[in-house]
């Protein structure tokens, strides 16, 4: 134990002396979390927007008059026909179509209500939201106005549609993504070039002579990678919740027992892909590879995973972060318990204890 | 030097594939003694002294170090060796001191001998300002003297060492063989591998490998009559001109 003590200590050492790497490791988080949260998820300029007036009365032509005014919308043109605008969507030219009903304003005069359909462009859930929600206070205004002076309650009633992705899932979560992303990321790369350094020093070969054991060389190559982990998580989550209004809704101690897990489980990944290497750099490049890229693709917070085909559904369930990144969801947003997710918490468990078993058989006591 | 053999070998042999990299190595090296390992690139030494380190298994043979079965008592050999490899290897983000008490850590050295052991090492080599600098800022010989310091800081029985003086200018690899003698003197037995042959005149006793055989083995002074040769250069010259295994074969 004495032993063990020791060697973490040292790798303290080696960990607090490489300050561009501590840098980064901190400094990632606060630029991807700032970065998503303010630069990627902002208000929307420009977007393109189709209008189907099939009223052409006084009352649609001053919305319009407000969507062109708007700095949120750009007006295309106008499309009569349900055809021509799935056309539209399916070539990604627009984002939003907005469709008046024929006799708008009759109704609106006649009944005291009228409606307006809004279709969006779901694939993208951030924007489509955005953009209805700036719809509908446009059209929220106009009623307003029109409420003015009248004793009768008059009424535009939106009725929106999502399309292509009617969940609309991973909308404001990217919080959980991140998060997964920078443990993942800090844990894999750091421990599996850590360990494959001292093979490419030649100081391995003294720790595998010494009665040290090699077991333990491994394990205690994760201990440091652990607390920056978690400390990582912390900073993101402070940041998330102060600046990005982040609810967490659930208890935190589970939050922080899952994220463990995951940690865990990177870990033992990153062993695994440095027993398997000899050069830092085929380490590095395995780690972003079957990392980075995997993380960002088949987590769900960029892209949703119920739009892929079949395949690559199947595929994200390798991937550690999937699993992550619903316990973080439920938990942080939807404030459930461990009933919830004790599903994904025992995936993680296994996909561990998995590697880690791999990578001790895989470890090698002897050079040759 | 005593008459105990500490490492005793019969027909060690390594095989990879088709490729036999040391063949049937046989020898007996006495509590003490420095003991060269001679050979051109690519002859098999480093791998003969692989295998008798732990870190790599044999094909064939047997071997004791210490006394110690080379294939089921490798816990018992790694705590009474100590070992330095041909690459500089103590970490060079750490400082002086805290690589020594490192390496004394996991060898189990107890905390009390630990802070005067580390004193009068430091004393003894002269680096007694450089203790809180880094490793990677001392100059090569410096790193040398350092590492063989490390490799018997834990007073082993026995220290492998592999190349140590690499690269290293003729002064300070002087002093290296000072350490060397000391440690010797001490009742530590060496185990080195050279390429300079006037090194080859410190042992007290040499091998030559030759393609993964040992073509002699006796005190250079034997060596030297035997090929009726003026100095080791000119034995390895005899031996090692037939030699048919370069490195770049390995």
């Amino acid at each position: 134990m004495k032993q063990f003590i020791t060697f973490v200590r040292k790798e303290f050492y080696h960990v607090f002396r490489d300050q561009k790497t501590l840098l980064l490791l901190f400094g990632m988080p606060v630029a991807q979390i700032i970065l998503f949260g303010f630069a990627l998820t902002n208000e929307i300029k420009n977007s393109k927007v189709l209008i189907c007036d099939h009223a052409r009365d006084a009352a649609t032509q001053n919305i319009l008059q407000r969507f062109e005014a708007s700095p949120s919308f750009n007006i295309e043109k106008n499309i009569l026909n349900h055809k021509g605008i799935e056309q539209e969507f399916k070539k990604g030219k627009i984002r939003l179509a907005v469709i008046f009903p024929a006799n708008f304003q009759n109704d609106l005069n006649h009944f005291n209500k009228a409606q307006v359909q809004l279709i969006a462009d779901a694939s993208d859930p951030n924007t489509a939201t955005t953009l209805t929600n700036y719809a509908s206070s446009i059209l929220m205004d106009y009623q307003k106005e029109l409420q003015e002076g009248q004793a009768q309650f008059m009424s535009i009633k939106t009725d929106v549609r999502m399309i292509y992705n009617p969940e609309l899932k991973g909308t404001t979560n990217f919080v959980p993504g991140v998060i997964a992303l920078v443990l993942l990321l800090v844990c894999v790369l750091m421990t599996s070039i850590s360990i494959v350094k001292e093979k490419e020093t030649g100081t391995m070969e003294l720790l595998l002579v010494s009665p040290f054991n090699p077991i333990l060389v491994v394990l205690s190559k994760a201990v440091p990678y652990f607390f920056l982990s978690l400390i990582n998580l912390t900073v993101i989550l402070i940041l998330s919740t102060t600046l990005m209004d982040m609810p967490i809704k659930g208890s935190i101690f589970l939050l922080y027992f899952a994220s463990s897990l995951l940690i865990l489980t990177a870990l033992s990944l990153g062993l695994l892909i440095s027993n398997s290497t000899d050069s830092q750099q085929a380490a590095m490049l395995i780690s972003l590879m079957g990392m980075l890229i995997p993380t960002m693709m088949l987590t769900g917070f960029m892209f949703p995973l119920e739009n892929m085909p079949l395949a690559l559904q199947y595929i994200s369930n390798l991937v550690p972060s999937k699993w992550y990144y619903t316990i973080t969801k439920s938990v942080m947003i939807k404030g459930m318990g461990i009933e919830a997710i004790w599903k994904e918490l025992l995936v993680l468990t296994v996909m561990t204890l998995v590697l880690l078993t791999i990578s001790i058989k895989k470890f090698k006591i002897r050079l040759a | 030097m005593t008459n105990e053999v500490v490492i005793k070998t019969d027909k060690l042999t390594k095989q990879y594939g088709d490729f036999v990299a040391a063949n049937q190595i046989t020898l007996e090296v006495y509590q003490g003694e420095i003991f060269g390992f001679l050979g051109a690139n690519g002859a098999g030494k480093t791998t003969a002294m692989r295998m008798l380190c732990g870190l790599s298994t044999p094909s064939s043979g047997s071997a004791t170090i210490g006394g110690f079965d080379i294939y089921k008592e490798t816990e018992q050999i790694k705590k009474n060796i100590g070992y330095m490899s041909q690459k500089f290897s103590l970490y060079e983000d750490l400082t002086v001191m805290e690589n020594i008490r490192f390496f004394g850590g996991i060898y189990g050295v107890p905390d009390k001998d630990l802070k005067e052991r580390m004193r009068s090492l430091i004393e003894t080599l002269g680096l007694k300002s450089e203790a809180d600098k880094l490793v990677g800022s001392l100059p090569l010989g410096w790193k040398q003297k350092l590492a063989f310091s490390v490799a018997i800081f834990h007073e082993p029985k026995i220290v492998f060492l592999d190349e140590p003086t690499g690269g290293v200018d003729p002064v300070t690899r002087r002093q290296f063989w000072d350490l060397i003698y000391d440690a010797s003197d001490k009742g530590i037995t060496i185990f080195v591998t050279t390429h300079y042959m006037d090194e080859a005149e410190y042992c007290n006793r040499v091998t030559m490998m030759v393609d993964g055989y040992i073509k002699a083995l006796d005190t250079p002074y034997k060596l030297k009559q035997q090929f009726s040769a003026d100095s080791m250069d000119d034995v390895f010259y005899e031996l090692a001109r037939n030699a048919k295994r370069r490195e770049d074969q390995l």
